[in-house]
């Protein structure tokens, strides 16, 4: 799997690439936790608001923090 | 009825006398703050649940639509209900260009996202009453259109960074989220948002209560009311850095006015401290020559000045 968290850095997107690193540990993932703040790379994908969350090359959310166990949900 | 049971925990249970003043500022700290927590859980919760049906994506499908004018219109109200964060103000303003929204419709939605902002709302009506909120809504709307369209005429497309124009926005289908989903994001954002302005508020209002109290109320009617022609102008010049503090600042708004600053000068200087800021600013300069960036902050003062000037004359 493919796991991009988009994100320039803001505190939102800290949060999320934090929820998400311990969603994935506790689901026993290896993946790498990619993290994109390239704003060509972030538009080329469609997305607007900030943070996303893109698995696979798919958004699945974008502008907001879920909770942990949405994350989770996305992830299986 | 809340003021009825604040006056009897006052008053009557911890037996202070009504006259005195730590009494009285006591009585005021606990019914304000309590009045404002209560109204900004409610209501950034609403905020939050209509906000979810009008992601960015979909406002800028909406304002590729129409052409300038009506546009600038648009924009200003979708403005208020389009959720916005300093982090996205980049990609959104990218993705606004690059889908074809003129340069001058794109700042009237800049203008009045940050400006028209539910925390301000919130306290504005909380401590002043709906008809100061609704003034300053207004105002931060029709600013918002006439800058943006301002910006609009002087075709400052030029002074886009160059490489705005180069991206190629991708069309990913984002997955609307569910009413439960929804709703975990409305009480998410509750609490994000009391949890960034709790300590601001409580500062505020216990500031607030205590200058109630202590201060004689004439004592800025000569440097800040009306009769002052400069108020304005330096009621902007202190706004422009005092970013995220909205919620604090609000409050001791309320005391100036209280002591005699004139309305106007008020509503001047609580949109330069929403509209206005040197973060926003810096962030909207990976996107913005110098120049326009000037232009843009130099438009929204005045516009911000006029309305001060404006409602001082008027009231």
């Amino acid at each position: 799997m493919e796991i991009k968290v988009l994100g320039p850095g803001c505190a939102n997107c800290q949060k999320l690439e934090k929820l998400t690193g311990e969603a994935m540990k506790e689901l026993g993932m290896q993946d790498p936790l990619i993290k994109v703040s390239d704003m060509k790379e972030i538009l080329g994908l469609g997305v607007m608001s900030l943070p996303a969350l893109v698995i696979d090359g798919k958004v699945k959310f974008s502008g907001r923090v879920p909770s942990k166990d949405e994350i989770k949900k996305y992830l299986e | 009825m809340w003021q009825a049971f604040v006056d009897w925990l006052v008053y009557g249970l911890l037996g202070l006398s009504a006259k005195s003043h730590p009494a009285a500022a006591l009585n005021f700290f606990i019914y304000d703050t309590v009045k404002i927590f209560f109204l900004l859980a409610v209501i950034i919760f609403a905020v939050a649940i209509i906000r979810s049906f009008f992601p960015p994506e979909k406002t800028k499908q909406i304002l590729s639509q129409f052409p300038e004018t009506v546009g600038n219109v648009l924009a200003a109200l979708l403005g208020i209900v389009t959720p916005f964060c300093s982090c996205s103000a980049v990609p959104l303003f990218i993705g606004f260009i690059e889908a074809g929204v003129p340069l001058g419709v794109t700042f009237s939605f800049l203008v009045s996202s940050p400006m028209v902002n539910e925390v301000a709302l919130i306290m504005l009506w909380g401590l002043f009453g709906w008809q100061v909120a609704l003034m300053y809504i207004t105002s931060g709307v029709i600013i918002a259109i006439i800058g943006g369209m301002v910006i609009g005429r002087l075709k400052l497309e030029k002074y886009v960074e160059d490489y705005v124009y180069q991206i190629q926005m991708g069309s990913t289908e984002i997955p609307s989220p569910t009413w439960p989903e929804r709703l975990n994001y409305a009480k998410g954002y509750v609490l994000e948002i009391l949890h960034k302005v709790w300590p601001y508020v409580l500062v505020g209002i216990a500031l607030g209560g205590l200058m109630h109290g202590y201060a004689p109320a004439d004592l800025l009617t000569h440097i800040a009311g009306r009769s002052n022609p400069f108020a304005v102008p330096i009621a902007v010049l202190i706004g422009v850095p005092l970013y995220s503090n909205a919620a604090g600042v609000i409050p001791i708004v309320k005391v100036l006015m209280d002591k005699g600053m004139a309305i106007g000068t008020a509503l001047s200087f609580m949109m330069a401290v929403t509209a206005l800021s040197l973060p926003e600013g810096i962030i909207l300069r990976k996107v913005l020559k110098p120049r326009l960036l000037g232009i843009f902050f130099g438009i929204v003062a005045i516009g911000i000045m006029l309305t001060g000037y404006l409602f001082n004359w008027i009231l």
